[in-house]
């Protein structure tokens, strides 16, 4: 496949903290486009990964590209092409909605007209028009999740990140989610995502599966099914991140 | 014999203008593993905390194995463990000397009660001098777990023992509280994890405050009453805008690698669905008629 339908390029991407290897040698592509999910236990290495990924964090060794620009030399402008949502911090919750939009479409250098029609459309699209001037503090949990997603993706970023984004979200509003990821990657930005939901990872393009810093499985959903002979992701996450010597 | 350990009846609680929970009645039996499953901001943390005598309800009883919990909270103190929803541990303790600590406030050793943390004890021994701020998040839990247990309680309660920890840990985690059931502690939890449901005997779906059901995952998925079906084509993207905006659809929820879907008419038949979908031309189209599960069967109520 041509390289230029990669959009994220690590080789031999490796973080140590002390002796400890947080990352060892990942070396992975994403297209462009495509919905990745990036799964693996708690302390196995995810987010020390995605803070690379994201240009907060340098790496030890390894070479890293992102949305076309090298990790070491170009963290600002990777800064500008990527959005990023956690489920533990996303929106100011003493702001109103309205002022979260023109904050971050600020931090994001958009013009003031541009995040006028922005925020209109972002309004309409959620059908809270009505609630601009609401504190995001009294708004419902799923409410905020989605229009932090659509606030993290209003600079029309290559990539999105998003950490465990619909965490302890209803089941209806996680769905909702999941349309609002869809679509995103339907219009061409790249979603890179790390969820504990099993059934979350069967929605993504390809996943990769990490196990105490290293990535022990990549492929889609149904390939990694197959492969590990499993009824689901849930049955193959846990027979990697459980017993990570079966045969790879 | 009374077998029921803890009651519920009527308990309301309000913050300011926002009511948390209205009228919730329930009973937990002896030994039982007791679930209450629903979103962040549902109100499970409220009855979990009117329960352990942290926070007075504003309205109704409860009481635990004949005591009440504000009239006789001292002794409810006693005889619950109480895993709150937040890491709560003191992080610039050891293990060891968290799981110290709450021995002697609760006047008791380690030594005293090994027998029952052991298991889950054992998988943590080896880092027992690190801070209990440096473990990762599954040790953190068996740590509270442990600390939780080490007075030897009567009842458990467990406010959202798994969130934020991965598929495996919780697992594991759901393996310990069936030995601990064997040994006769009864114990109340909460998850957002719908799936975990089924590995509760009795559970309370709740949502904004109010129970939508209460009984057995078994008899809670009886009560689906429509045909669902399991519906998968080539063109997933096009499949969830073409159900949606189809006149006979329902309901069309993506589980998985898969559509869930409920139809509008009674007695739909699969080559009618087979039918629509073909007109939209999708390819390897596969529907099949499945049993519900407990996440669809809380969609339900909560649409109804």
């Amino acid at each position: 496949m041509d390289k230029h339908e990669y959009i994220i390029n690590t080789v031999d991407l490796t973080k140590k903290f002390g002796s400890f290897v947080a990352n060892d040698k990942l070396t992975f592509s994403v297209k462009k486009g495509e919905i990745f999910g990036f799964l693996g236990a708690n302390g196995a290495g995810k987010t020390t990964a995605m803070k690379i990924m994201c240009g907060l964090s340098k790496p030890t060794s390894g070479h890293v590209n992102v949305a076309g620009y090298d990790i070491y030399t170009e963290t600002e402008k990777i800064k500008k092409n990527i959005g990023y949502m956690s489920q533990k911090f996303s929106l100011y919750e003493d702001l109103t909605v309205y002022e979260n939009i023109r904050f971050y479409g600020g931090i994001y250098g958009m013009s003031r007209k541009n995040i006028r029609q922005k925020a209109e459309n972002l309004l309409t699209k959620m059908e809270i028009k009505k609630y601009r001037n609401n504190l995001i503090a009294s708004l419902p949990l799923g409410w905020k999740q989605k229009l932090a997603f659509l606030i993290a993706i209003i600079h029309e970023p290559q990539i999105v990140f998003l950490d465990e984004p619909t965490g302890g979200v209803d089941p209806i509003t996680r769905r909702q989610f999941w349309d609002l990821i869809y679509e995103a990657s339907h219009n061409g930005i790249t979603v890179f995502v790390t969820t504990h939901y099993m059934d979350e990872a069967e929605y993504c393009d390809r996943i990769s599966i990490m196990v105490d810093g290293k990535i022990v499985a990549l492929d889609s959903p149904e390939n990694l099914i197959n492969k590990y002979n499993s009824k689901n992701m849930d049955d193959v996450f846990v027979k990697l991140a459980r017993n990570p010597s079966v045969k790879l | 014999m009374n077998n029921i350990t803890v009651k519920v009846e009527n308990i309301y609680k309000s913050y300011g203008d926002v009511e948390a929970i209205k009228d919730i009645s329930f009973t937990v039996n002896n030994s039982e593993i007791f679930g209450l499953i629903g979103p962040d901001g549902s109100g499970k943390s409220t009855i979990f905390r009117i329960i352990t005598t942290l926070l007075l309800a504003d309205k109704g009883n409860v009481n635990l194995l004949g005591f009440d919990v504000i009239k006789d909270y001292k002794k409810i103190r006693n005889m619950i463990g109480y895993m709150p929803g937040r890491f709560s541990l003191y992080q610039d303790l050891s293990v060891i000397e968290n799981l110290n600590f709450f021995a002697t406030v609760f006047g008791t050793t380690v030594d005293e009660n090994y027998d029952l943390i052991k298991d889950i004890y054992l998988q943590i021994e080896p880092f027992k001098n690190r801070l209990a701020g440096k473990l990762s998040g599954g040790m953190k839990q068996k740590l509270a777990l442990s600390c939780a247990l080490i007075h030897k309680p009567e009842i458990l309660v467990l406010d959202e023992p798994t969130t934020g920890v991965d598929a495996v840990s919780r697992k594991e985690f759901w393996e310990m509280l069936r030995k601990l059931k064997e040994k006769n502690i009864t114990i109340l939890v909460s998850t957002p994890y719908m799936d975990e449901a089924s590995l509760c005997d009795r559970v309370a779906l709740i949502q904004n405050g109010e129970f939508l059901n209460i009984d057995t995952p078994d008899n809670i998925i009886q009560q689906f009453n429509k045909k669902l079906w399991s519906i998968k084509t080539d063109n997933m993207y096009e499949l969830r805008n073409d159900l949606k905006n189809y006149e006979y659809t329902e309901t069309s929820f993506a589980f998985g690698q898969m559509l869930h879907y409920t139809d509008k008419r009674k007695n739909v038949e699969k080559t009618e669905i087979e039918k629509f979908l073909s007109s939209k031309e999708h390819s390897n189209i596969k529907i099949n008629m499945i049993k519900p599960n407990i996440e669809d069967c809380f969609m339900d109520f909560m649409t109804k």
